[in-house]
């Protein structure tokens, strides 16, 4: 008992000493600026090379500056690169480097600094889960497999200001690839002094708006203002507090109390509730990412096409938005997201026509098919990996398909890992659900899900070697606008086929307080804290 | 007694060594890999990511390397947590965790043992009643509807104390997890204190004290030594599940605990950071159950332990 009385006492005094010292602290601070910023997650890794999630990224962003990077509202700007020129050929980019560019350290930013990266990145004894987003530069792909050595990437300082990238092949969006998490510089001599640990906070040296400061996992990443960056002047936040707010329905309790000035994620069924408590404090943006199910194309019923139609019309993809997803999505008709730049996607008639005339042609096209009510019997599975809306979805879509189709309808879920894996190990399966996050913003980068040597993420088994060629075709394309003209052509070749049914876009979910500024919903979901303000 | 404790300390040993084969084989047995993703991975970068954990080699020899790495401390590289191995992330989720889980076990037997108490001696008036009820919805009511709740009244509705994050340990942060972690224990400890002393009170000892005369305190505090033994014995695994961290309780409070590991650890199939669990999990048990059979001894004169 005494015992325990003695803790008890220590437990009470140790808190009390915190309490005062952290009293001390808020007391003692000045006209500092802190943005306290939920993050919906702990890093993985704060290692741009071993880097694969939006959570990481956001702040990966915060602390380096790629050669270009994402302004406040989407757009690619010049950022470690002042300005650059791309051969006639469309295969050899050259990079100028800002004069002012420094490390956090004091460092100048060297082209031999990106040099260094890029060869670390496809170096095989990285293991960099990216690696292959970098495939186009040249001899890349055979770095990566063990096959030539680093040095033989096709990345090279010409001076200490000037960075040369020879490309395989004309890869007209290369510029959007490089403004990747994964294409951000590394200070060359702390990584090599420090190996892996280089990413701790005191050995990380960084060339972007902030650096590392402390790093509590799972409590907070404190990031401070660099006062080596080029445009200090005009970063308004002097620190930026990142908390890994996991539980969201948690975090929206803590950014209703003030505790946190905006929070990525919240739950999708408390969006409507939201808007009527925070209004305009809730920020809905449709960005490059997509929900679909993949058919089996290679097993009947799914081989027909018309088949395949049937149950993509049979889908109400308007209740799917705004009931399912609680409004925080757009319907699909198509693979490619809106809000890709100087794109024009196929027209789909399906998406001008109302449902019930969808649902007509559904019937129509299912019973030329055979099957359905007084003809072979319609059996579907929908495989998904366990969450919420992943259920509440395909609960919705199986009772579209019997009442429209009449057809019989089981679920089966598993989780994420099961999921995915058993799709990219070429399980069986009729209706697989699956979801996309464009890596960067270009129609290249959704259609490729149906390339049939993708053998990984073309879980349809979709094989069309006409379309493959019209994907090959619009990469050796220099001209912008007739490679965006393929691209539309081959999207409206893929939707004729429909080898996947495309359901919504997910919108990004995020709470800003009306106290922020600089917070602008952007289809790249990309939002640097350089950019932001926040009144006192 | 030292020698009751060493012979104890040796037999979790085998104990351990057998938790960690299962483990070993079920944990691998999950459909699925550390790499699976919604954003897959290419096959070239598969190979080299297997490459660099060693995945690539066959199952057993990885058995064996890892209990090769285990016995020398080394729990190896999380799959999920890229930065770190599984024993920094142990090392510094464990105090919180320990801290917090703590707090709450002081808290738990304190105001349980109280409660109890008070209700044996009044058994079956309206205090008995009121300390039952508050138990039995303790008991059922699942944390994580008292975790929001707790989070709604004191720190939205009241704005009394922060709803979340660890603070740098400042207690105003520490008083709602620490009291959402205690109630279902402090819950179950007043349920069996209350059994165990009615029981106690009834006892021959006790009726002989109270025959001499002697002052209720006194005879409260000899049948409270009895009534104790059921308690301790439940304390043991209740205080390896306090220490090592809710799940549910670090989530909602974005606590920087160990306590998600496990699950987080299943779900990412995060082979390494399931077996560092594993082994702490156990590592915990075994050392809190010797601590319960050791205090038995103290508490009940007739278990020597030679």
């Amino acid at each position: 008992m005494n015992k325990s009385w003695q803790s008890l006492t220590g437990y009470l005094r140790v808190g009390l000493v915190a309490a005062l010292a952290t009293g001390a602290l808020i007391t003692g601070a000045s006209a500092e600026v802190t943005y306290r910023r939920g993050n919906a997650g702990d890093p993985k890794t704060l290692d741009q090379h071993q880097t694969s999630i939006d959570v990481e990224a956001n702040i990966l962003r915060d602390l380096y500056d790629g050669l270009l990077a994402y302004d406040s509202r989407g757009k690619v700007t010049p950022a470690a690169a002042a300005s650059w020129s791309i051969s006639p050929d469309g295969k050899v980019y050259t990079f100028k480097l800002r004069e002012n560019g420094k490390w956090s350290n004091g460092d100048p930013v060297k082209a031999s600094d990106f040099v260094f990266s890029f060869r670390r990145m496809l170096d095989p004894q990285t293991a960099a889960r990216y690696a292959a987003l970098h495939y186009p530069i040249k001899n890349a792909r055979a770095v990566n497999r063990g096959e030539l050595p680093p040095a033989e990437l096709g990345v090279k300082a010409i001076d200490d200001k000037t960075l040369e990238i020879t490309l395989e092949q004309p890869t007209p969006y290369f510029l959007e690839l490089l403004t990747h998490q994964t294409a951000l510089p590394l200070h060359q001599a702390s990584v090599e002094k420090y190996g892996k640990d280089f990413v701790r906070p005191g050995n990380l040296v960084s060339n972007g708006a902030f650096k590392l400061s402390e790093f509590v996992p799972s409590d907070h990443i404190k990031v401070v203002k660099n006062p080596n960056y080029f445009d200090a002047k005009d970063v308004k936040v002097d620190t930026v507090m990142f908390y890994p707010t996991e539980d969201s329905a948690a975090a929206v309790r803590r950014f209703m109390a003030g505790e946190l000035d905006t929070n990525y994620q919240f739950p999708i069924d408390q969006l409507n509730f939201l808007k009527q408590k925070l209004g305009s404090q809730v920020r809905t943006a449709p960005y490059l990412s997509i929900e679909y199910y993949a058919t089996n194309v290679q097993k009947p019923p799914f081989n027909d096409p018309r088949v395949r139609h049937a149950l993509s019309l049979a889908i109400d993809r308007d209740f799917l938005a705004e009931k399912t997803w609680g409004g925080a999505a757009v319907p699909a008709y198509r693979m490619t997201p809106p809000g890709l730049q100087n794109y024009t996607p196929p027209e789909i008639a399906a998406a001008g026509e109302t449902q019930l005339d969808r649902e007509d042609k559904a019937k129509e096209l299912i019973k030329a098919a055979g099957y359905g009510p007084g003809q072979k019997p319609l059996k579907i599975e929908i495989r998904y990996n366990t969450n919420d809306s992943n259920k509440n979805t395909a609960t919705a879509v199986a009772d579209m398909w019997k009442s429209v189709l009449g057809a019989e309808v089981t679920l089966l879920n598993s989780d994420i890992k099961s999921h995915y894996a058993y799709l990219q190990n070429k399980g069986d399966f009729d209706i697989a659900r699956a979801g996309w996050v464009g890596d960067y913003a270009d129609p290249q980068n959704f259609l490729f899900l149906g390339l049939s040597d993708n053998a990984v993420s073309n879980y349809s088994r979709y094989k069309n070697p006409d379309y493959d060629a019209l994907l090959k075709k619009s990469d050796e394309t220099g001209d912008q606008a007739a490679r965006m003209k393929i691209l539309s052509d081959a999207e409206a070749m893929f939707m004729k086929d429909e080898p996947v049914i495309p359901l919504i876009y997910r919108s990004s979910l995020h709470l800003v307080s009306p106290k922020v500024s600089g917070y602008e919903d952007n289809v790249q979901n990309v939002h640097r804290s350089r950019y932001i303000s926040i009144a006192p | 007694m030292l020698i009751y404790t060493l012979r104890r300390l040796a037999s979790a040993v085998p104990t351990l060594f057998i938790i960690v084969t299962v483990a070993f084989f079920l944990v691998r047995f999950a459909p699925g890999g550390p790499f699976d993703m919604e954003q897959p991975v290419a096959p070239q970068v598969l190979e080299n990511l297997k490459r660099a954990y060693s995945l690539d080699q066959p199952l057993f020899y990885q058995y064996l390397d890892y209990l090769g790495k285990l016995v020398r401390g080394d729990l190896g590289p999380s799959y999920s947590a890229l930065d770190f191995t599984v024993g920094e992330m142990l090392m510094r989720g464990l105090p919180y965790s320990i801290s917090l889980g703590f707090g709450a076990l002081i808290l738990a037997v304190f105001g349980g043992v109280t409660a109890g108490v008070v209700a044996a001696l009044h058994q079956n008036s309206a205090s008995d009643y009121s300390v039952m009820t508050v138990a039995t919805v303790g008991v059922t009511v699942p944390n994580f509807v008292v975790g929001p709740l707790l989070q709604l009244v004191f720190g939205l509705m009241l704005g009394l104390l922060p709803l979340g994050g660890w603070g740098g340990g400042d207690l105003s942060h520490r008083i709602l997890p620490t009291i959402a972690l205690a109630l279902p224990q402090m819950a179950v400890i007043a349920r069996l204190t209350r059994g165990a002393m009615i029981e106690a009170l009834r006892a021959d000892h006790i009726r002989t004290l109270r025959a001499n005369g002697l002052s209720n305190s006194i005879i409260i505090t000899h049948a409270l030594r009895g009534a104790l033994l059921p308690v301790i014995s439940y304390l043991g695994p209740a205080a390896a599940a306090l220490v090592t961290g809710s799940v549910v309780i670090e989530k909602i409070f974005a606590i920087p605990g160990v306590g998600a590991y496990f699950v987080d650890g299943a779900l990412n199939r995060d082979y390494t950071l399931v077996m560092g669990t594993v082994v702490m999990l156990a590592g915990f048990v075994v050392v809190f159950n010797l601590i319960v059979d050791l205090l038995y001894a103290a508490l009940d004169p007739r278990v020597r332990y030679e």
